[in-house]
């Protein structure tokens, strides 16, 4: 299944309590790409996957599969765009079925229920995720990489082509970041799957997104592939950092702090 | 496979509970009649069964004009607080969440001390007066909740309803102080009673019935609100739509109960924790055995009320404080090891 679903955001603006979040930000991704967001803490990369989501109110466009969200329903709208917050409410009793269940939401009426191909799907999404063995364990006895898993299996479970995922590696060790990003893009590529994500690590950055906005103070002040935004200038500039980038070995570049006073 | 949904024995279980306490509740009494007429006049009443059941005409109208309406009104408002406070823990997602949380029973303790003081206290008006007190209450801690904090967030409306309740019981307390003489009669309807009669049962009854369904159709919605208003609204819920109705019909029901029995504490808490301990954390399951539960409560409660200092009767309200408070406490030690 390839659902084709590119996404784009034209002038988007967003001004909350009075505080401008973000002003006048454009990005695009094709169907089937990867586009990381990094920027500072506080440059307004949550607000941005949210306003796209229609969560907070924005001004400017949002386009999914060619169409403005806008004019969507809501269960609609849900059919085609997927979202795990950076921190998911897991209720600690619920089980990790039941979680990944209520992916199944947009597909059900008001006063309806969850019928046999959701739970279908619900269950091949936990097959998938090798949580199919954790199916009846509650929520609050997981382990974190596990939560993350959980979470995409209900992100999943909504099968919709575009996947907007809020910092998905928060909270988890090296090994465990680097599994759910790989999981992330074997699922990106087998589906197709149009993958927005905001990630604060630029390493893990570099290597996985096709392309990368830079946020600062609400607005985008670089895009392109990653070797175009992960430059020593621009990163200095917003984020304040001694850093050296240099090319990897597959041309992605690498990004390493170095201690002021060492050059 | 595990399912949120409501399986059959654990429904059955809580309908037995209830059946029996309904039974017990019409079979013992202050009055002394003999258990084995009471069953036979019960019998009697069903159609094509004719018993001579050999009771006198004054036990029988103890019987059906008193006894049986007092258990089916302790059923239905047990059911209501319940359920009503099942619904509210969903809609603010905090389990501490209780009936009278956004100012009913204040509203409807300011409504019925007027009537009593200034009025002579009517008691076909009280019941209206309640109601009108508990909606009343709800609704101006709605409107405040929503001025105060844009997009009506739960926490402000909690807030709302606390500053609501407070200004609203000390006008209370200032109107029952100009009466000092009716004090025991408002204190007697402030702890609970529901002794009623048919009549209310038929006044709350469209009110109960419609609340209830609308509660419980909402059952696997709040199961979707559980996880956040924002990842309810990203899976397509119109999550603050889906909450405003489960919380209008959450008031009705507790504004139903509050009419006819005044106020009962304890019920809307205890009932619905215990049944998530024992049955499981969906509401869908939570609602419908809440009610059962709530309902099979409240007629013990009221069934040790007025038997305990017979021909005395204690206020139900003490009783669901007194017994309910340390069996919360037990439930909530034995059941603790399950959680880690």
């Amino acid at each position: 299944m390839k659902p084709e679903c590119p996404v784009e955001v034209r002038a988007l603006g967003v001004t909350l309590g009075g505080r401008e979040v973000l002003a006048d930000v454009a990005l695009s991704a094709g169907a089937g790409e990867w586009l990381a967001i990094i920027g500072p803490n506080g440059a307004g990369k949550s607000t941005l996957l949210k306003a796209m989501l229609g969560l907070v109110p924005h001004e400017g466009e949002v386009l999914i599969g060619g169409a403005p969200v806008r004019d969507r329903a809501p269960r609609r709208r849900a059919r085609l765009v997927a979202y795990a917050p950076q921190n998911p409410s897991l209720p600690a009793d619920m089980t990790v079925y039941d979680y990944a269940l209520l992916g199944r939401t947009p597909y059900i009426a008001y006063f309806g229920r969850e019928g046999a191909r959701d739970r279908e799907v619900t269950g091949s999404v936990l097959e998938r995720l090798d949580l199919a063995e954790l199916a009846s364990r509650p929520l609050g006895q997981l382990s974190g990489g596990e939560r993350q898993r959980v979470v995409l299996a209900r992100a999943l479970a909504q099968e919709a082509p575009v996947l907007l995922l809020d910092e998905p590696t928060t909270a988890l060790d090296l090994g465990h970041q680097q599994q759910v990003l790989e999981l992330v893009d074997r699922l990106r590529l087998a589906d197709g799957l149009t993958v927005v994500t905001t990630l604060h690590d630029l390493i893990l950055a570099g290597q996985y997104a096709d392309s990368l906005v830079l946020l600062s103070s609400g607005r985008a002040v670089a895009s392109g592939p990653p070797k175009q935004v992960l430059t020593e200038a621009l990163l200095v500039r917003h984020f304040g950092a001694q850093v050296r980038v240099e090319p990897g070995p597959d041309g992605r570049p690498l990004v390493h702090l170095i201690r002021p006073g060492d050059r | 496979m595990t399912s949120a949904g409501l399986r059959l024995r654990p429904l059955i279980v809580a309908l037995v509970v209830l059946a029996l306490s309904l039974a017990l509740g019409v079979l013992v009494g202050a009055a002394g009649i003999s258990p084995r007429g009471i069953a036979l006049a019960l019998l009697d009443r069903l159609p094509f069964v004719s018993l001579d059941s050999g009771l006198s005409p004054v036990e029988q109208n103890l019987l059906f004009q008193l006894r049986v309406p007092r258990v089916l009104l302790a059923a239905v408002v047990g059911g209501l607080l319940a359920i009503a406070g099942a619904g509210y823990q969903g809609v603010f997602r905090n389990p501490m969440a209780d009936p009278y949380l956004l100012g009913a029973a204040a509203g409807a303790g300011l409504t019925v001390t007027m009537i009593v003081v200034f009025l002579g206290g009517d008691a076909r008006l009280v019941p209206v007066a309640a109601f009108a007190g508990a909606v009343g209450g709800v609704f101006l801690a709605y409107a405040l909740g929503n001025t105060a904090g844009r997009g009506g967030g739960t926490a402000t409306l909690v807030l709302a309803g606390v500053a609501v309740t407070s200004f609203l019981t000390a006008l209370q307390t200032f109107v029952q102080q100009l009466k000092v003489d009716e004090l025991q009669r408002i204190y007697s309807w402030i702890l609970g009673d529901v002794g009623g009669g048919w009549e209310q049962i038929w006044l709350i009854a469209p009110y109960a019935v419609v609340s209830s369904a609308v509660m419980l159709l909402h059952g696997r919605l709040l199961d979707v609100l559980s996880v956040g208003d924002e990842e309810a609204t990203s899976l397509g819920l119109r999550a603050a739509r889906a909450r405003f109705i489960v919380l209008l019909a959450a008031s009705l029901a507790t504004a139903s109960a509050v009419a006819v029995s005044g106020l009962i504490a304890f019920v809307g808490i205890v009932v619905p924790h215990v049944v998530r301990r024992l049955a499981g954390w969906s509401y869908r399951v939570v609602l419908p055995l809440s009610f059962v539960g709530g309902a099979a409560f409240l007629e013990l409660a009221d069934l040790v009320a007025r038997t305990v200092l017979a021909p005395a009767e204690l206020p139900i309200g003490v009783v669901t404080a007194f017994v309910g408070a340390p069996f919360f406490v037990v439930v909530l030690r034995l059941t603790k090891r399950v959680d880690t």
